[in-house]
């Protein structure tokens, strides 16, 4: 699926400092049942964001409206659990396009990249920086720099470089996604599977 | 390709690079593909949008499982919209010529039990689905892998996919197990020594007296549950046990394909000298029954323990009382005696005969709690007949128990079992996460033993206690 280039994102952020934000939290199973990639926005942190009389809870970040922007900044080991790649279409849908953590989990950072949203992991220090900026200042802004791949906190000009294999990087500035890649080796891929004992 | 000795890991993973990018990932071919009815009608979009063909249909093999009813398997599906999903699998799979075991085929069930029952399933393998619980698979020596959804569709497309190579870990058990402990009890320990994210970034051998004397069921358990601390897999070499299980079974070669496929299986092992990114090493003698009491599967303790002080867990203490605030447990003390509401036996962690057999050891001759509701899943029709004719079926049902019909049923609760909010679940299914078995519900994972000694006494209870000498 096509998804729009990443270079430059300079953009308040929305913090949610808990660990192991699972993937069951992102999107319940409940709403896995569509057959097309439309609207799981609605659904993103539906049982942290809603009551069950689906009445806004109050004291859940995404409900808060002085936080807002397009970088999500969660505690470590964020998108745990499922493979299920609605977690990352309803980060998505609802609007960020990059997710800051000290640690993901592989699944969904494979997911992520796959659809369009950078996953940034930094160091522990870093953040807590993150998360300090934002308690001092909710509009205050991190400029996520692919090209050079570091993320600066605006405010205080803090900076830390991440990391991006090269293959990945190049797909994301430039909206590309596998599929391309793999039909231009369909040959190779054929020779391969005639050598096969399965 | 290194000149150090192999790892078992590095023998398949190696022999299924089709081609390498220099500073990216590996391309890796798929030799089997799982889909179910959840994760694959976007990639099927995703296919036609771009008018591409499945590359190899005989490789990939659909069954429903997620979203189907336990009961009435007969009647149409209630639910519109899995409905949806269930006719989407079918349509996608017919215009493609994929095998598709629906609703109602008698070899419909779980998906990670059927791929291993009808010897679908095979040493030095590759093998993905979108689902993380495909690390199932590895317990026949293969490296097998949950996906997303873009990834299934470049391996309907491609039959290849993209990975990095994750780093090694091996995981050591050595000694007896204990009365009363079963591979899920084994499993819960590792995990909740090295934690939710402990194995993250790394695949997992699985190696030791433990698992060499373990069963391919009981394999199966613990490397379903390598993804719970984080493992992008884990795999047990195959051997003896591995070969006799599958020889015979539908999908396995046979004749001269067999001698050949067998000859290439012995060697897939690691070798003397070859060496891990990281190595564990735990003894049998320190597990008892596991019970958890957060909401992630590190969160796990032996049954007679108390429940850890917060600075001891390793976390934030935000996120730790966050955790034991939804479960309405306090640090420091005790889970037996609670009270439970529910108990749920299945699942691709415990839906195999193995572990009605070991539900049936404790309920035999007593009675189901008048309190406690019992879901009973069988992990696919197979299973299901296996019950029936082994009587365990007669077992349950004087203990007052029902059977159930396959499916994932409570493990994710995206059918019509849901534990009400607030209430207590003793499961055998892999994930304690706030809200998987239903908004609100408090799940405690367990062995099918505790799981049968909380259905019969109505409380978190020792199953050693139930077990004659």
């Amino acid at each position: 699926m096509a998804y729009d280039k990443f270079t430059v994102l300079k953009s308040s952020a929305v913090p949610m400092p808990i660990e192991n934000v699972d993937t069951d939290q992102i999107i319940p199973a409940r709403f896995l049942k569509a057959t097309e990639r439309t609207g799981f926005g609605d659904n993103l942190f539906r049982d942290w964001r809603y009551n069950p009389d689906n009445t806004p809870k109050k004291d859940f970040v995404l409900n808060n409206p002085i936080y807002s922007g397009k970088i999500l900044v969660g505690g470590k080991n964020f998108g745990s659990g499922s493979s299920r790649e609605h977690a990352a279409w309803a980060i998505y849908d609802y609007g960020f396009r990059c997710v800051v953590s000290s640690f993901f989990a592989d699944i969904f950072k494979n997911n992520s990249l796959n659809i369009g949203i950078l996953p940034v992991q930094v160091s522990p220090a870093f953040l807590d920086k993150i998360f300090r900026a934002i308690e001092a200042d909710p509009k205050t802004e991190l400029e996520v720099n692919l090209p050079d791949q570091t993320i600066t906190i605006l405010a205080t000009g803090e900076s830390e470089a991440f990391e991006i294999n090269t293959y990945k990087k190049h797909n994301m500035t430039n909206g590309y996604d596998d599929i391309d890649y793999l039909q231009a080796m369909k040959e190779e891929i054929r020779a391969y599977a005639g050598k096969s004992i399965y | 390709m290194s000149q150090s000795p192999a790892t078992l890991f590095d023998k398949v993973w190696d022999s299924h690079v089709v081609r390498k990018i220099e500073d990216g990932p590996d391309i890796l071919f798929i030799d089997r593909h799982f889909i179910h009815e959840v994760t694959s009608p976007v990639a099927f979009l995703g296919l036609e949008s771009r008018h591409l063909k499945v590359m190899f249909p005989e490789k990939t093999f659909a069954t429903a499982d997620h979203n189907t009813p336990t009961i009435n398997q007969h009647l149409p599906v209630q639910d519109p919209l899995s409905a949806n999903q269930l006719k989407a699998l079918e349509v996608n799979a017919g215009k493609y010529g994929i095998s598709h075991w629906g609703l109602g085929n008698p070899k419909n069930g779980i998906v990670h039990v059927v791929g291993p029952e009808n010897g679908i399933t095979l040493p030095g393998m590759t093998i993905v689905c979108g689902d993380s619980h495909t690390s199932t698979h590895g317990a026949f020596g293969a490296i097998a892998f949950g996906i997303g959804t873009s990834e299934v569709e470049m391996v309907l497309s491609s039959q290849c996919i993209m990975q990095p190579k994750p780093k090694k870990m091996r995981i050591n058990v050595n000694g007896r197990i204990g009365k009363g402990i079963t591979p899920k009890d084994v499993v819960l320990y590792i995990i909740s020594r090295l934690t939710a994210a402990g194995a993250t970034g790394y695949f997992v051998e699985f190696a030791g007296e433990v698992f060499e004397q373990m069963s391919m069921e009981g394999r199966m358990t613990v490397c379903n549950m390598s993804i719970e601390m984080g493992a992008r897999g884990g795999m047990i070499a195959p051997d003896e046990t591995t070969f006799n299980y599958i020889k015979g079974r539908e999908k396995a070669p046979k004749g001269a394909a067999w001698d050949k496929a067998l000859a290439y299986w012995k060697t897939l092992k690691t070798e003397a000298g070859a060496t891990f990114d990281l190595e564990h090493h735990f003894e049998a003698a320190d597990i008892e029954p596991m019970i958890t009491y957060g909401t992630n599967p590190g969160m796990g303790m032996g049954i007679t323990q108390h429940i850890p002080l917060a600075q001891a867990s390793g976390g934030s203490k935000a996120s730790y009382e966050k955790s034991l605030g939804y479960m309405g447990f306090h640090e420091d003390e005790s889970m037996l005696g609670k009270k439970v509401d529910y108990v749920f036996i299945g699942s691709c962690t415990n839906g195999r005969i193995e572990d009605f057999r070991a539900f049936a050891s404790i309920v035999k001759n007593r009675k189901k709690a008048d309190h406690v509701t019992a879901w009973i899943v069988p992990g696919s029709h197979i299973v299901e007949q296996q019950i029936k004719e082994e009587g365990i079926l007669d077992i349950l049902t004087a203990a007052g128990f029902q059977l159930r019909q396959p499916g994932c049923s409570a493990c994710l609760a995206m059918n019509d079992d849901k534990i009400p909010a607030g209430k207590y679940a003793v499961s055998t299914s892999n994930r304690n996460f706030e809200g998987r078995q239903g908004p609100g519900a408090r799940t405690m994972l367990a062995s099918p033993l505790v799981a049968a000694a909380a259905a019969v006494t109505g409380v978190v209870t020792d199953p050693r206690t139930l077990m004659a000498e």
